[in-house]
């Protein structure tokens, strides 16, 4: 059975919307963040809030870290936005966001009573949007397209083991 | 959902199956020429809207401090008081009391945001040693010994490789000594001048502590002593240091702010300790305090008793008799004139100063005060609010300087001209006049706001030309860039005492010299006087001496 032919064309329409939409936000937080000499995760990490505030802000004591720890999420942003995007290693790129995001998340939780420096554009009780790019990354792990548009179809055919590994 | 990919027999047979594969391989690779020809757009509209090096261009340089010499020679230090002030200057040359080590590492441990000790340890070894101490004190002078001979940095624990300096009962008898080539003084104010008088007569390099001086006949001696002798001397006005008054000079020397017409300098305290209400430390007492030495110079204490008593002052003077112990005098001494400059000599001197070098204005013109003791109603005599405005016609300039002790409300350094104003802090955050004519264009072109800080200057950070971003200023406000910029963070008091020593190594002068320590403490002392007698004082420059106005 083609997968293809799982989803009706509104799913499928859908399911590529959301792809190439978070796909296109990481793209872009990754090359603002590329582009820019002097940006730095430091006074993000700093700001950490909550039980995991301790780590966040231990980071940043080492200098060699807070440089290891910005080009990491700079080009992991991007790679994943691409990976999104073009639908190339598909899973392991959803995989990897919802792993950013629950970092994002975890420095700064929206717990009653934590404040951050940056407000947000929002109102949040618990539930923020990288909590909610981190769901609609999962739903798109388990429905994925990418062997329908994008670069697994072809790359699943060179190298089955991409499927064995669940990367794609 | 099926996993796997399962291909039909009807599909492999398919003519134009590869075609097609391709096209769903390929499909959303148009996507990323949209986002590229999206961010040239928008990085496109930024440089555009926000490029202001017409009309705005400072230079990309960082601040620039005297640097040490390879293999200088050592030079030996003895210290002059070692209280509060005293610990803060042994510790920025590099000897820490065991006690505060521990204090920092214990910090550091419940806060890791806490770097005072990494901070502390990464400090430059300024190549000192200390050879004497002396301080009335005993507790104190024997603290002083044991952080001289801390020269590894270490906590209660630590096994001290250093010698233990000599401790020395008067300061005479220290500057008396052959193996001292520098001393740093760190007393009360009544002591400044006189003390660095006779190290200077005794050819020690001097550092003291701000003001220069307590009465305005030794402000002459002390400024002809340190020229006569030829040694190095620095006022220990560390705010010299600080990065971002250099771009402050840069900018306004280059007429960016417009002509400036005022200034407004501030003190914003609201605590007993701000207020000079110090802790009286145990073991204090007749015993271990030499009280006699306290009460100061019998000729300084006869300019200022002249003065007072000359001017119907006396209500200024003690309440308490100046040869009765009393532990509060000897830890608060900057409650009373009796010891003190109050707030112009403590406080107002280092506003005065940053004005000072950032604009050169030297000596006011004139000097109005009015304040008084409102809050901290403790039996203090010098006041807790105060208000002070110098003239300088000359310059059409104009400063204020308003200090409260009961209120911490933040109000900034600004620098007001008619193109733009600045407030300087450990940044610079300048704002543009919606009535400026310099920037006239830029403004009704929404180029430049006039209702947020348009340009900011980070020490650490490379300045750009173009107007800060929302983000950047955000965190800017908040100190995070400046303090961990880099990674590290100097002291200002270290690299103060590392220029002065570093000008006693090069034959070089200090920043805060005689001359600049001069203008100074007559512009304190204008304040002070102008407080006091109720009247304006006046700056006659051909004299170089206070002039009273009428009085008011």
């Amino acid at each position: 059975m083609n997968k293809e032919q799982c989803y009706t064309k509104a799913q499928l329409t859908w399911l590529m919307m959301l792809r190439l939409f978070i796909g296109w936000h990481f793209m872009y937080e990754g090359m603002v963040k590329i582009m820019n000499p002097k940006w730095t995760s430091m006074p993000y990490l700093l700001d950490s809030k909550g039980f995991a505030s301790s780590f966040f802000i231990g980071l940043t004591q080492d200098a060699n870290m807070v440089d290891m720890i910005n080009l990491a999420n700079e080009w992991a942003l991007l790679l994943i936005g691409l990976g999104l995007t073009l639908g190339c290693l598909y899973r392991l790129s959803s995989v990897g966001g919802m792993i950013l995001l629950a970092m994002y998340t975890l420095s700064h939780p929206s717990f009653i009573g934590a404040e951050y420096m940056m407000p947000f554009e929002g109102s949040y009780l618990w539930i923020d949007k990288n909590l909610v790019e981190l769901a609609a990354l999962g739903l798109l792990c388990v429905f994925p397209t990418s062997q329908i548009f994008g670069f697994d179809r072809m790359l699943g055919k060179v190298c089955p083991i991409l499927h064995k590994l669940k990367l794609i | 959902m099926a996993e796997d990919v399962n291909k039909t027999p009807a599909q492999e047979q398919q003519p134009d199956k590869g075609r097609r594969d391709a096209l769903k391989t390929l499909a959303t690779v148009p996507v990323l020429g949209a986002l590229a020809y999206g961010v040239y757009q928008k990085r496109k509209d930024a440089l555009r809207g926000r490029n202001i090096s017409d009309v705005f261009q400072v230079s990309g340089d960082n601040a620039s401090y005297l640097e040490p010499v390879k293999d200088g020679k050592q030079i030996r230090l003895g210290m002059i008081g070692f209280g509060i002030r005293g610990k803060d200057l042994m510790r920025a040359a590099g000897f820490a009391e065991p006690s505060w080590i521990d204090k920092v590492i214990e910090f550091h441990k419940q806060n890791k945001k806490d770097t005072n000790y990494e901070q502390y340890m990464l400090q430059d070894d300024l190549n000192v040693v200390v050879n004497g101490v002396c301080d009335i004190f005993d507790k104190y002078a024997e603290a002083a010994q044991l952080a001289a001979s801390n020269i590894n940095r270490e906590g209660s624990n630590g096994k001290f490789g250093g010698a233990v300096p000599k401790r020395y009962r008067t300061y005479q008898e220290l500057l008396a000594a052959d193996d001292i080539d520098a001393v740093i003084i760190a007393t009360p104010d009544h002591w400044h001048s006189t003390m660095a008088i006779e190290a200077a007569r005794a050819g020690k390099h001097v550092y003291v502590e701000k003001p220069l001086s307590w009465t305005v006949p030794e402000t002459y001696m002390v400024r002809q002593a340190v020229k006569e002798s030829g040694i190095v001397f620095q006022l220990g006005h560390q705010g010299r240091q600080t990065d971002c008054y250099q771009k402050a000079e840069e900018i306004i020397g280059k007429g960016l702010l417009g002509k400036v017409n005022l200034i407004e300098v501030c003190t914003n305290r609201n605590s007993p300790n701000g207020a000079w209400v110090y802790d009286i430390i145990e073991g204090a007492s007749p015993d271990t305090i030499d009280w006699k030495q306290f009460e100061g110079n019998p000729d300084r204490v006869k300019e200022y008793m002249d003065y007072m008593t000359k001017n119907g002052l006396e209500r200024y003077i003690g309440p308490e008799e100046r040869d009765k112990f009393s532990l509060e005098r000897f830890f608060r001494w900057r409650c009373w004139w009796d010891y003190s400059t109050g707030l112009s000599g403590d406080l107002l001197t280092h506003e005065y100063d940053a004005v000072n070098q950032i604009m050169h204005v030297g000596i006011p013109h004139s000097a109005t005060s009015s304040g008084g003791v409102y809050f901290f109603k403790d039996g203090r005599t010098v006041p807790d609010v105060l208000q002070t405005v110098f003239e300088w016609p000359d310059k059409d300039l104009s400063m204020l300087y308003s200090a409260t002790l009961a209120s911490a409300r933040g109000r900034g350094k600004v620098f007001m001209g008619h193109d733009a104003s600045m407030e300087v802090s450990n940044m610079l955050a300048i704002t543009v006049d919606p009535d400026s004519t310099r920037y006239a264009d830029k403004i009704s072109q929404g180029i430049i706001p006039t209702d947020t800080p348009f340009y900011t200057y980070v020490p650490g950070q490379n300045s750009t030309d173009s107007v800060t971003s929302p983000t950047e200023l955000y965190f800017a406000k908040r100190g995070l860039l400046y303090t961990y910029v880099n990674g590290r963070r100097y002291d200002t008091s270290h690299l103060h005492i590392r220029e002065w020593l570093e000008c006693i190594r090069q034959g070089k002068t200090p920043s805060c010299n005689i001359d600049r320590a001069f203008e100074e403490a007559m512009t304190a002392h204008m304040g002070t006087r102008a407080y006091l007698e109720g009247r304006t004082m006046y700056w006659d420059k051909d004299k170089e001496e206070i002039v009273r106005g009428e009085k008011a």
